[in-house]
């Protein structure tokens, strides 16, 4: 039996990092594909049409030319669980998702967004202070590592939105809160494409929630039938306001809407949304403790 | 909703009058990519932009592309990697200066602009295109050459001049004539949204 390393194992998630953060930006996902091509289906107005066939045509194009999807390579947002017992400590997993990172930039290359937040100036190749984002969750008896990137683009991240609903606002308070923020959002984040919402927790951690809420594979309900059953809701109505791709007017404002939700404090009600575009790339991988990379997982 | 066919930068300004808000373009010639550090230096720093806009067509972006070569003086010939066209919102205080000064007929970008932008592209004879955001991959293919790049300390904001063919679909989002789509459709959702919370 051979002895693995930590080195070696951690150059395998730096790989593993450089390949779905490129992977994600080709090749969006078959569930996506299918929302899509639903949302084709059933779009009656003419702009929204020709938005969303032209989005279909891309997609293509895309498959055809090995090209990126959409020219804004984003901000690297990853998601980890990790294994209880995965034989490389979160540092070094950090370590290899910036060091994939920025590789994956320089060699492919793709675009650089990460600039200092005050004086604007690019602070590396998709890498800076706090960059890429990780989102972590810690598995119990378990010796392996999930990873799943998600390249998110700016026009979609620029319309989020956050209120302090009280409790007395109730329920109804949460989805007034979502209908006029994506209302309000027009056509700037591409619709349509995925609403993540969380709520419950804190402020920060409502936002939090969000974000893992459209990081989630197009459809999928959450486990809790109550969330579950306000993700349904929510779906229907924001799909009632006429917004219509791109902004343009149309049926089809949004493809899904996604809750996270965590418990709160007795009085507070806080809501975040996110907003993810039709674009919504995501691309995962399963690493075993022998540093075994296995890109079909999803997660 | 009619369609049409355009070379830019436009000969005749007439032919902006016959755009109507809803219509289909395809857009051939040169377009000029520009971004907000490209405008803030024109309009906030006050440099001259060093290429013609008279008639152009400017298309919001910030390119991936590959540096190819460099001549004498430093200048940069580059070949397109991924092309695409960012949010218009955060540019719309540009819109009056870019007609009245420098004689821009055709702004491109994803998004719309707010209602800001109507009466200045009324009074100065301007249009507004719609472009489907995040389809670069089918708008790289429709930008066959990146001719000249200006400002390449602004990489990638700089000034870009692009010559295309069969650049579109793009939807007519803001008209000359005061009509915008952007407009209407969330006036209509304001509407909207009193009936749904009423039900909810």
């Amino acid at each position: 039996m051979s002895t693995l390393t930590g080195t070696d194992l951690q150059h395998a998630v730096e790989d593993a990092a450089a390949h779905l953060y490129v992977w994600a930006l080709k090749d969006i996902p078959q569930d996506l594909r299918d929302a899509l091509a639903a949302a084709t289906a059933r779009e009656t107005s003419v702009t929204g049409q020709r938005v969303l066939q032209t989005i279909n045509r891309n997609v293509n194009i895309a498959d055809e030319e090995k090209n990126l999807v959409c020219q804004d390579t984003g901000i690297a947002v990853y998601t980890c669980r990790v294994g209880e017992h995965f034989p490389l400590h979160p540092t070094r997993i950090y370590e290899a998702l910036r060091d994939g990172t920025a590789r994956a930039t320089v060699e492919h290359p793709l675009r650089s967004n990460a600039v200092h937040t005050l004086t604007r100036e690019n602070t590396g190749p998709n890498i800076g202070h706090r960059l890429p984002i990780v989102h972590w969750e810690f598995i119990p008896d378990w010796d392996g590592l999930d990873v799943k990137c998600v390249p998110k683009g700016s026009g979609s991240e620029n319309m989020s939105f956050l209120k302090m609903c009280i409790p007395a606002d109730g329920v109804k308070g949460i989805k007034q809160f979502v209908l006029e923020s994506i209302v309000g959002a027009g056509g700037k984040p591409c619709p349509p494409g995925i609403v993540g919402v969380g709520i419950g927790g804190t402020a920060d951690y409502a936002m939090y929630l969000a974000k893992e809420a459209i990081t989630r594979p197009v459809g999928t309900r959450n486990p809790d039938p109550l969330v579950a059953q306000l993700e349904d809701e929510l779906y229907g109505l924001l799909n009632e306001t006429g917004i219509g791709p791109m902004g343009l007017g149309g049926d089809v404002t949004v493809l899904q809407c996604h809750i996270e939700h965590a418990d709160t404090h007795m009085t507070l009600n806080p809501v975040a949304v996110n907003y993810q575009c039709w674009a919504a790339r995501r691309a995962s991988v399963h690493v075993d403790a022998q540093g075994n990379l296995d890109y079909d997982r999803e997660f | 909703m009619a369609k049409h066919e355009v070379t830019f930068p436009i000969a005749d300004p007439a032919e902006i009058m016959k755009l109507r808000a809803g219509d289909e373009v395809t857009v051939q010639g040169h377009i000029i990519g520009i971004r907000d550090r490209t405008q803030i230096r024109i309009f906030d720093q006050g440099v001259e932009p060093p290429m013609n806009l008279r008639g152009a067509f400017l298309l919001h972006t910030a390119p991936n592309v590959r540096k190819v070569s460099e001549d004498a003086e430093g200048r940069g010939t580059y070949e397109k990697i991924c092309i695409g066209t960012t949010t218009s919102a955060r540019m719309v205080r540009f819109t009056e200066p870019l007609g009245e000064q420098y004689g821009v007929r055709a702004i491109c970008g994803k998004g719309g602009f707010p209602d800001e932008a109507i009466e200045p592209m009324r009074r100065l004879g301007m249009v507004y295109f719609a472009i489907v955001g995040g389809a670069a991959a089918l708008e790289t293919t429709q930008i066959e050459e990146i001719e000249e790049v200006m400002w390449e300390e602004l990489m990638p904001e700089c000034l870009w001049k692009f010559r295309v063919k069969d650049f579109g679909p793009l939807t007519v989002g803001i008209d000359a004539h005061g009509n915008s789509l952007y407009h209407d459709v969330q006036e209509s959702a304001q509407e909207k949204l009193k009936e749904l919370f009423a039900r909810l």
